[in-house]
């Protein structure tokens, strides 16, 4: 069957907009009718919609049901990468998961890490192969390593990690995909010991941070370029509660709080620069 | 100083691409067609930077040139990427155990390779 692509009316656009605006919090500005219709087009051909049009006629005549979730989840951006800019993971490799380790050595032997915007897992599983390069002592330490994402099928993929040869072919260097992954034909899975390491589940940033403990490391890459002013505040103020005063924001490279919450001081790692809150002792 | 690398690959289309992605980057780029022509080139003139090695080629194969280059101490500095079909994770660890510095499986784009020079500290530096 042909869908049809024409450009979404105002009226189907502003009832799209204000339904991800409720319930994932992301802001859709007036430029982005475009990417909403090509992002919604599959949705539509796989539910069985002659055009996106017709689709968004079966979302405003029901409550919510799955295929609200589909559109949803189809609307956000998911784009990633195995050492997103790589220099941030270098800082973690060779500066700050070191000294957190010196810290914490004699005390507590616990390390909180949570990625809050972990789209497909290449984010977490990252930061769960640098912790195999830097811990050697791994097993004696205790390690907790969250993941989560608004999007359930992203937690879905996360959780099954795997992964095509285009994934791993970026980014990620060669030497940790040979020791983190096993081939399939054309795919590769993480290896089963680190897949474990991490813990996924699906929780929206802008609802309730249930179960969230004190975190060491918290990331919130590219996520909260897609919320507007308001709302990255609001979830600023909650990662304030939710980060160890020694511990760590990490955003994406082209984001910062300057202009958003004054209380985080940004912290220079080399060519990363994170953010802390509290009497951390920096660098 | 301007920096040096040498594509040795003995597709021409191939070498043409990759020059010009390094020749953007501000590289000074050599090709070979294959192993042993690019020993040649490495002996005479130099020193080399960054070599991007493809595996399959008639005469010296990458592989063996890869051993080659890493018998020599004075090469030891020159960074290593092999960038190649043989898109076996065997053939990707034999190739990092006998030297080479990263792995590139094709296809590939630009933005993998820029990437991959990142990791080896060795990009260009674009703001
Ligand atoms: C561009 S990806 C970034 C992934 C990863 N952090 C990185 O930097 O590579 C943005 C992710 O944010 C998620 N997201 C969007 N709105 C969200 C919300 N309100 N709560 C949690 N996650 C959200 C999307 O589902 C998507 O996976």
């Amino acid at each position: 069957m042909r869908v049809e692509t024409s450009e979404l009316a105002q009226a189907d656009f502003d009832f799209v907009r204000a339904l991800v605006k409720q319930h994932s919090s992301i802001s859709l500005d007036d430029s982005k009718g475009y990417l909403i219709s090509s992002r919604l087009l599959p949705v539509a051909r796989g539910e069985g919609f002659e055009s996106v049009a017709k689709l968004i006629a079966h979302l405003r005549s029901r409550a919510h049901t799955r295929v609200h979730t589909q559109v949803l989840e189809a609307v956000a951006t998911t784009e990633t990468s195995f050492f997103r800019d790589f220099h941030p993971y270098e800082a973690l490799r060779d500066q700050v998961i070191p000294d957190l380790l010196r810290k914490r050595r004699e005390t507590t032997r616990m390390l909180n890490i949570w990625c809050g915007a972990c789209s497909s897992g290449q984010e977490p599983y990252s930061v769960a192969m640098v912790l195999r390069q830097v811990v050697p002592d791994i097993d004696t330490w205790t390690i907790q390593l969250l993941a989560s994402d608004f999007s359930g099928a992203m937690i879905e993929r996360a959780r099954d990690g795997i992964f095509k040869q285009l994934e791993v072919n970026r980014g990620l260097p060669a030497h940790l995909l040979v020791r983190n992954f096993d081939q399939h034909g054309a795919s590769w899975w993480i290896k089963e010991e680190v897949k474990r390491m991490v813990t996924f589940f699906q929780l929206n940033l802008d609802r309730e941070w249930t179960c969230i403990p004190q975190v060491d490391l918290l990331f919130l890459r590219n996520v909260l370029i897609y919320f507007d002013v308001e709302t990255r505040r609001r979830i600023l103020r909650k990662v304030r509660r939710h980060l160890r005063p020694d511990g760590f924001l990490i955003m994406g490279g082209a984001e910062t709080t300057l202009s958003l919450d004054d209380s985080f001081k940004r912290v220079q790692f080399g060519r990363a620069a994170f953010y802390q809150t509290g009497e951390g002792s920096g660098a | 100083m301007t920096k040096k690398a040498l594509v040795i690959d003995d597709s021409r289309a191939m070498r043409t691409i990759l020059s010009g992605i390094l020749g953007e980057l501000g590289y000074e780029v050599e090709g070979a067609e294959d192993g042993g022509q690019a020993l040649l080139i490495l002996n005479s003139g130099g020193p080399f930077d960054l070599a991007l090695v493809d595996w399959n080629m008639p005469q010296m194969t990458g592989y063996d040139f890869v051993c080659e280059v890493r018998e020599e101490p004075r090469f030891a500095d020159l960074r290593l990427v092999m960038v190649t079909t043989e898109n076996e994770i065997s053939r990707m660890s034999e190739a990092l155990e006998a030297g080479a510095d990263e792995y590139i499986m094709k296809p590939f784009n630009k933005e993998m390779l820029l990437e991959k020079l990142m990791l080896l500290g060795i990009e260009a530096d674009r703001d």
